[in-house]
């Protein structure tokens, strides 16, 4: 085989997406889209009120509706429904209440569900809600944190509003706080936050017999099937588990809900296809909820900026229940706060709280933007006690890239990075010190509208993650993911994964590194996934893990095809397996390279299986589960430039700057939408969202004209750019960036804002940073 | 029950519906035409934008007896033999991730650079303003739309040298 022919690689090519033929055509599998003979829809009824006892539901006039097949209430299944999942019980000790997928005798959200309706269409379903009469006794709202957990305060459960205390430390901290010359204190809240992903949530399932199949708009149908067959008792090999296409998830779909298991329980009951999906309005109220966590970060530094210690507080809303890694997802800030800082000391400590409302969960980056945000924002705060630039004070902290692997106070190892690079690129690309002397130029001079420069050098925990350290965190499953590979005979290749891709862009990603690890044609991969009984093994897609993780197995399922290719191709060209060498999808003969045989060839060899050596079996298929050593870190340093308009409060982001070290990247136009999206999202908790409770707990922001997902008339256009560090912990030196532009953005949003008020005194504004809260910032800043 | 009778992507259904169904249930549901999905009741994310009579609506907030006599394209009725630019150009551009908002994104889009063949970028985020996505962060999306509005210049001045 001579030079010309070697293909050129395919990992590191801006690939356009396999994907998208079926999604711009409008021939896309969504939930919702699946008929089946015989399908009736399900609508539920949900409590709302956020804390009642139900005294009474009278179904009768529900049941006699056009088009009512049958209507449950919780007492109806109450035998059946068991309780909805926690897989993360972070304390010996924590409190996992009961969590019954509809309501028997107590609401403790609005929103729960509290009865199912099932009927020929969605119309008559609908209507038939509406003929439910249910009868509640008012218990008092649970709203505050600090409120739920003070004596005296109304319990959401019996067991009281604490569920668990999880404390970390390391180093000296009293030592790092004794006499140290500047110390400062901060309270910060990260508001609740409502994930949004553009598909709702749906549910079909279909009962044969006494086997089901389950079509759910999730990120995790591996997941969700041992669940289901944990929390019904149909037995696993019984029920399939199907993700068809997902519309996004964000951690939303990260989850095992009432609704699933309802779906499951009334297709049981009635023998019949059921389908449910949610309007977007009952989705705000019953999709779990993100953040909503109040931060007391204090930090000990030297009068030369030099970190001595760091010590947070945090309190964290569980909502009214525990779902399924809901008391995980603070904990996975809890290694993050010391960010890429060296410091002497750190304690950490987290009280997971009750309150009646939604319960909250994973949403896009899951417990790291809200350490980065803290972290980020008191460097920000720290440089200006000390008078220090922002940049400055973080280059005399953080981890020189000669330094690597580094072990953190907080003890997870960093196996590479280097900040010098990304922030010096970041610099360049952004003009920071001709902005600098704007904004300066601006403050002296008066302008009403002022610019501020915000900063974050964030850096990040993927590839969720070694099965060792999940378990020594209580976490209830492994980290592993699982790939096969199957040969066809004409030399095609089918990519089994368990990763469960919902618009990462798996179907592409996955067959250029199959393209590269067996030589073959990119188009001649196809990627299987989401399906329990295509790809049965899997641990599913979330947390930045699935190219770090899953793209790993794919990587040694690849090598294990190779080696048995090599076997079946001595045995063709009657040379001992030794005297081959691998070269572009090809074993040839050393020092004879026209010697050879394709892996197409050798595919269809062991297909007609006539001419293999001995006791050889007729396969090249393989499987591998790879479970990763350590977490990767990508970081990068993420600038930003708001002109604040201090006469009206708004804030315009002028310049954006992201420069990101993912590692190797195997598709750049893949890692850069992703870093898009990331940004758009945390810049979307910076300015513009919040779900918002009224006093009684009702949610007033249930619909998108009341919680503001921005557009794109919203949203600046990004400067991105990377630097590539590989990671040396998988052979692929991948690391993950689907949360990295969430975790970056927030806080170099805030920052910026605050840089460009602080010399009106104004120290910090509450997010969301609409113009009333940065106008009031303001004005409370003009009174000190 | 109302009769309606209407053209969707150039094949007519004549259909007795209730006067409360909305184009978004009727298309999808009895239409069959799944392409154009749904994604909020109020009607702010834009994922179910068709054209009606060439001009882009949002099918969740139009009934069904509405439509009565129109002409509806869909994200499935655009592609004429070969993609539409549009849909070449959000897949070369990469402006989609998860693809749910693509029908309605597309379709307002069509419209958008029927209304303004030469939209600035700001026109571009002002005009697909009615359509959200939770993926992209828009850049790639405006880059698509603009791409086209480069290569529809381009081709009418191609055709008038």
């Amino acid at each position: 085989m001579t030079a010309e022919t070697v293909q050129e690689k395919e990992v590191g090519r801006a690939r356009a997406r396999k994907e998208d033929a079926r999604l711009v055509t409008g021939q896309t599998n969504w939930t919702d889209n699946i008929q089946l003979p015989g399908l009736v829809h399900i609508a539920f009824l949900r409590s709302p009120l956020a804390h009642a006892r139900i005294t009474r539901a009278d179904t009768s006039r529900a049941r006699e509706a056009t088009g009512v097949i049958a209507v449950f209430t919780g007492a109806d299944l109450a035998a059946e429904q068991g309780s909805l999942p926690c897989a993360w019980p972070v304390t010996p000790d924590i409190v996992i209440p009961q969590h019954p997928p509809m309501a028997v005798d107590t609401v403790r959200y609005a929103g729960e569900i509290v009865a199912a309706v099932v009927a020929r269409d969605r119309y008559a379903a609908a209507d038939a809600l509406e003929a439910i009469d249910v009868d509640y006794e008012e218990l008092p709202p649970v709203l505050d944190m600090e409120e739920a957990l003070a004596e005296g305060s109304p319990k959401v459960h019996e067991q009281g509003n604490k569920s668990f205390v999880w404390p970390f430390s390391n180093g000296d901290i009293e030592a790092a706080f004794r006499d140290a010359p500047v110390v400062l204190e901060r309270t910060y809240r990260q508001q609740r936050l409502i994930p949004s992903a553009m598909e709702p949530r749906a549910v079909v399932c279909a009962p044969v017999g006494d086997e089901f199949t389950l079509w759910s708009a999730t990120q995790i149908p591996h997941v969700l099937r041992v669940m289901l067959a944990l929390v019904t008792g149909i037995p696993e090999h019984k029920l399939r588990v199907i993700a068809p296409d997902v519309g996004g998830g964000f951690g939303s779909k990260l989850q095992v809900t009432a609704e699933e298991v309802l779906a499951l329980l009334i297709a049981r009951r009635l023998g019949r296809p059921v389908k449910w999906t949610e309007s977007r309005s009952e989705g705000n109220l019953a999709v779990h909820h993100g953040r909503d966590q109040i931060q007391r970060i204090r930090v000990a530094a030297g009068a030369d900026g030099r970190l001595r210690g760091l010590d947070v507080d945090l309190l964290a809303d569980m909502g009214a229940y525990l779902m399924l890694v809901t008391p995980g997802v603070p904990l996975l800030g809890a290694f993050m706060y010391n960010a890429i800082y060296k410091m002497d000391a750190y304690s950490f400590r987290c009280t997971g709280v009750f309150t009646t409302k939604t319960p909250t969960d994973a949403y896009r980056g899951a417990g790291r933007p809200e350490a980065t945000f803290a972290i980020e924002r008191v460097m920000d705060d720290l440089a200006a006690e000390l008078g220090m630039d922002p940049l400055a004070l973080r280059e005399r902290n953080w981890i020189k890239h000669t330094e690597f692997p580094y072990t953190t106070i907080a003890g997870l190892t960093y196996d590479s990075g280097n900040y010098e690079a990304a922030t010096a690129a970041a610099r360049e690309l952004f003009h920071y010190d001709e902005l600098r002397k704007e904004a300066a130029e601006r403050a002296a001079a008066g302008d009403p509208v002022r610019l501020g420069i915000g900063i974050s050098t964030f850096t990040e925990m993927c590839g969720l993650a070694p099965s060792r350290i999940l378990g020594q965190l209580a976490y209830g499953a492994g980290g592993w993911e699982h790939a096969s590979i199957r040969m066809l005979p004409t030399g095609k290749v089918e990519a089994v994964t368990g990763s469960s891709a919902h618009g990462q862009g798996h179907e592409t990603a996955w067959s250029q590194i199959v393209a590269d690890e067996l030589g073959v044609p990119f188009e001649d991969v196809r990627v299987l996934h989401g399906d329990t009984f295509v790809a049965p093994k899997g641990m599913d897609t979330y947390g930045s893990r699935s190219l770090t993780v899953g793209g790993i197995a794919v990587v040694a399922a690849c090598g294990k095809v190779r080696e048995k290719a090599r076997v079946i191709a001595a045995g063709l060209l009657e040379v001992s397996p030794d005297d081959l060498e691998w070269s572009s999808g090809r074993w040839q003969v050393r020092g004879d390279p026209d010697q050879g045989k394709t892996i197409g060839e050798i595919a269809l060899a062991t297909f007609a299986a006539h001419n293999l050596p001995e006791g050889v079996e007729p396969s090249l298929d393989s499987d591998a589960t790879y479970d990763p050593d350590n977490f990767s870190f990508p970081h990068g340093t993420h600038l930003c430039a708001a002109e604040v308009d201090t006469e009206t409060g708004a804030v315009r982001l002028r310049s954006y700057v992201a420069v990101d070290d993912v590692g190797q990247v195997v598709n750049p136009l893949i890692v850069e939408g992703q870093v898009h999206g990331g940004i758009a999202q945390g810049i979307a908790q910076a300015l513009f969202e919040e779900a918002a409770y009224d006093s009684s707990g009702t949610l007033v922001t249930a619909t998108l004209a009341d919680y503001l997902v921005p557009s794109a008339a919203d949203l600046p256009a990004f400067v991105t750019s990377r630097t590539a560090t590989p990671s040396t912990t998988n052979p692929l030196g991948v690391k993950g960036v689907g949360e990295a532009g969430t975790i970056a953005s927030t806080p170099a949003v805030v920052n910026a804002i605050v840089d460009a008020l602080r010399p009106l005194g104004v120290p910090d504004v509450p997010m969301p940073c609409t113009p009333e809260r940065v106008w009031r910032a303001i004005r409370e800043g003009a009174a000190r | 029950m109302n009769h309606v009778s209407m053209r969707i992507d150039g094949v007519r259904y004549d259909d007795d519906v209730e006067p409360r169904l909305l184009l978004v249930h009727y298309l999808r549901e009895v239409a069959g035409r799944t392409g154009t999905p749904v994604g909020c009741d109020t009607s702010n994310c834009g994922a179910c934008t068709v054209l009606m009579n060439g001009v882009s609506v949002k099918s969740c907030s139009v009934l069904a007896v509405q439509a009565d006599g129109a002409e509806i394209t869909t994200i499935q009725g655009l592609a004429n033999g070969e993609w539409h630019p549009l849909q070449r150009a959000f897949h070369e551009e990469h402006a989609l991730q998860c693809g749910y908002c693509t029908p309605g994104m597309i379709m307002a889009a069509a419209d958008l650079l029927r209304d303004n063949p030469r939209p600035s970028e700001q026109e571009v985020r002002d005009g697909l303003e009615g359509n959200l996505c939770r993926c992209t962060g828009y850049q790639n999306i405006v880059r698509a739309v603009l791409r086209v509005a480069g290569e529809m210049a381009g081709e009418q001045a191609g055709a008038a040298s």
